[in-house]
């Protein structure tokens, strides 16, 4: 019958498909594990028990989990910055930047606010501050793109730079707590407007923000006509254009929804963990949420997969340097290694034949039906 | 501060000084981008090549003073320092000659996989002190301490300002040079006239990525002559968004570092004489000025005089 080798054409094209698509960027972190593994044994670790401290310091356990989840909040959120953007065609990397902006309209907030009002609107007026403050930072650099050229990936860098001197700035000098002494500081928000953690956990809210972020955004990619419009955009600029898409528009609704979600990772992190504003927000979150949106292949639902892998990875940083004296660094290391195999697994689409539509097969059917 | 004594004066000559120590790094990275953008490929990775290239020499350095004295061996480091600039480079060419890989995210992994590579091997080195390179003084009619200071001239900038004629000579009279810009502007043509492609891009991100690791190990030997683990800071990419702004051209990537050294050479100058509620701002200065810059000379209705043809476009 045609209709149901019409169905079974239709069905397997993206069944094998999306295997590849699923089996090669799994292959890369595999590759990445067996790389890393004998880059351990070079520096002297034995690598089946670093994969199993590994392991054990980041799924080992409910505790362990939820020191995992704790890092993969965060990264959930910048590695929309990148995942976004990129369906646009823009490699955007200001994550860390718009990270640092949004904590600091956070804190500004926060500062402003807290104690005056309730803690729930001081936390909805703070996460608002780094949803505007964020997005524009990153809309930026979209602007710069679409209206002068300038190459968003090395703008979005800069401005990495430019916002944590600021912050530095700011810390230093208007917004120094003299009594902290340990490194400069702000001053600490109200403990009413601190984000609390969920209910019998040490997670804090900040996990559900990054599930609903994004959720949203693949909602938005893929269900919607904006999603459509941009991934069109994203697809062939020249043909959106002449299908009278809002190309302009577009590139900065997409850049800035995007760095929102960073600005927002800024405001989680001031607000259920730092509770001041230093240095230390700036942490690797926002390129660690570069390579997250890289592996996930820029999906916004696979993106909360690979934050929480890594943020098992993040969480058993200290494990590494205690058990197995390796520098806090193997972590970076790590990344590297997965992000070069995943680059790489993008080369490798189409060459292997399991992962090919079967015409042959597939005509056969048409005689047997 | 030893400017202190000058008042006003340490202001310029601060900069001065800065502009001198500060460039070195600008003009290495930016000569070695400018090659490898010739051949029509983009090397973010840079920034990871000057953070190795500057723990490779540092720790060269320290480990060989005990075996061949302290003259020798901060030449020895620079040596390292380029070697590992080639190591990082040549995964760089291959990876990024791959179908479908695009070399801007290349670059974005090696700069996290360099910066990786260089703290962990690092880790040991950030405590001991490692003899450093030489210096040239150039302030020797000056009978003023601060003056003699602060005018210091790195032989690996003298190397820098003597690579700049000999790259352009090399891309506008000689055989090699023609067939990286055939490469860069018209990989067809190239292809027509029998070069390998792949072997031309691989030798010039190498080459470039050589360069680069020398300029790391300026940072690291020279100035400001310790290895932390952010002593690179985004220099390496500044380099190349400076290429753009001195448009593919080797003498005009050396006025560029020069005038990005100055900018950062701003803060640490006006903090010198006592000026320093803007320190953090002004050092701010050369990712604005980058930025600026930018925004001045692009435009979204043209490409770029002096672009290679083939850069950014998928192979």
């Amino acid at each position: 019958m045609a209709s149901t080798t019409a169905w079974r054409r239709f069905a397997q094209r993206p069944l094998r498909e999306s295997l590849e698509s699923i089996a090669l960027p799994i292959g890369a972190v595999l590759a990445a594990l067996v790389i890393f593994g004998v880059f351990c044994a070079l520096a002297g670790a034995n690598p089946l028990a670093v994969y199993g401290s590994i392991y054990k310091a980041a799924f080992g356990s409910w505790s362990a989990w939820q020191n995992t989840l704790i890092r993969a909040s965060p990264l959930m959120l910048t590695a929309l910055c990148t995942a976004l953007p990129a369906r646009l065609g823009l490699v955007i990397i200001g994550n860390e930047g718009a990270l640092v902006v949004g904590g600091l309209a956070a804190v500004l907030v926060g500062l402003g606010l807290g104690g005056t009002l309730p803690g729930g609107l001081v936390l909805l007026a703070m996460a608002l501050g780094s949803l505007v403050a964020g997005g524009l930072w990153i809309m930026a650099a979209g602007a710069l793109r679409h209206y002068r050229g300038v190459n968003e990936t090395i703008s979005s860098l800069l401005l990495n730079y430019i916002a944590i001197a600021l912050m530095n700035h700011l810390v230093q000098g208007p917004l120094r707590d003299p009594a902290f002494v340990s490194k400069p500081s702000s001053y600490e928000i109200d403990p009413s407007a601190w984000l609390g953690t969920l209910p019998d956990t040490r997670v804090h809210w900040g996990l559900i923000y990054g599930l609903v972020a994004s959720a949203l955004a693949y909602i938005l990619i893929q269900r919607t006509t904006f999603g459509f419009a941009a991934r069109t955009a994203g697809g062939n600029v020249r043909a959106a254009r002449i299908a009278g898409l809002p190309v302009g528009k577009l590139t900065l609704a997409v850049c800035f929804l995007a760095g929102s979600c960073a600005g927002l990772a800024g405001m989680v992190e001031v607000a259920a963990v730092q509770k001041r504003l230093n240095e230390s927000i700036v942490s690797n979150y926002g390129y660690a949420g570069i390579l997250v949106a890289f592996v996930a292949r820029h999906n916004p639902l696979a993106t909360v997969l690979v934050s929480v892998l890594l943020g098992g990875i993040l969480a058993a940083g200290g494990i590494l340097q205690r058990s197995h004296n390796l520098p806090d660094a193997t972590v970076l290391v790590f990344q590297g290694i997965v992000f070069l195999c995943v680059l790489y697994s993008e080369s490798l689409y189409g060459r292997f034949a399991f992962f090919q539509e079967r015409e042959v097969e597939a005509e056969g059917a048409v005689v047997a039906g | 501060m030893a400017t202190e004594a000058l008042g006003w004066w340490g202001v310029p000559l601060g900069i001065l000084a800065g502009t001198l120590r500060g460039s070195v790094p600008f003009l290495l990275v930016s000569l070695g981008e400018c090659l490898t953008e010739k051949s029509g490929k983009i090397n973010l990775g840079l920034e990871g090549t000057l953070l190795f290239g500057a723990m490779s020499a540092y720790a060269i350095s320290y480990l060989s003073s005990g075996i061949v004295g302290p003259t020798l061996a901060p030449w020895l480091g620079v040596l390292a320092a380029g070697v590992a600039g080639m190591v990082l480079g040549s995964i760089h060419g291959w990876l990024s000659q791959q179908p479908r890989v695009n070399d801007v995210a290349v670059g974005i992994a090696m700069i996290i996989f360099g910066g990786g590579l260089a703290n962990f091997f690092g880790k040991p080195f950030i405590q001991p002190q490692a003899p450093h390179l030489p210096t040239l003084p150039i302030g020797g009619w000056s009978d003023l301490a601060p003056v003699q200071s602060a005018l210091q001239i790195s032989p690996l900038f003298l190397l820098g300002v003597a690579i700049v004629p000999l790259m352009s000579w090399f891309f506008k009279s000689t055989r090699w040079g023609l067939y990286v810009r055939a490469v860069g502007d018209s990989p067809d043509a190239a292809l027509a006239m029998g070069i390998s492609i792949f072997w031309v891009r691989m030798a010039s991100i190498v080459a470039g990525s050589f360069l680069a690791g020398i300029g790391g190990a300026s940072l690291s030997l020279f100035y400001p002559g310790v290895w932390t683990e952010r002593i690179s800071s985004g220099q390496g990419l500044m380099a190349v968004a400076l290429v753009i702004f001195a448009r593919w051209r080797p003498w005009q990537c050396l006025w560029a570092s020069l005038l990005f050294g100055g900018a950062q050479a701003l803060g640490p100058a006006f903090q010198s004489v006592g000026i320093d509620s803007y320190y953090y701002l002004f050092n701010a200065a050369p990712y604005i000025l980058t930025l600026v810059i930018m925004i001045i000379t692009c435009s979204p209705k043209r490409t770029l005089a002096g672009a290679p043809g083939a850069l950014g476009q998928d192979s």
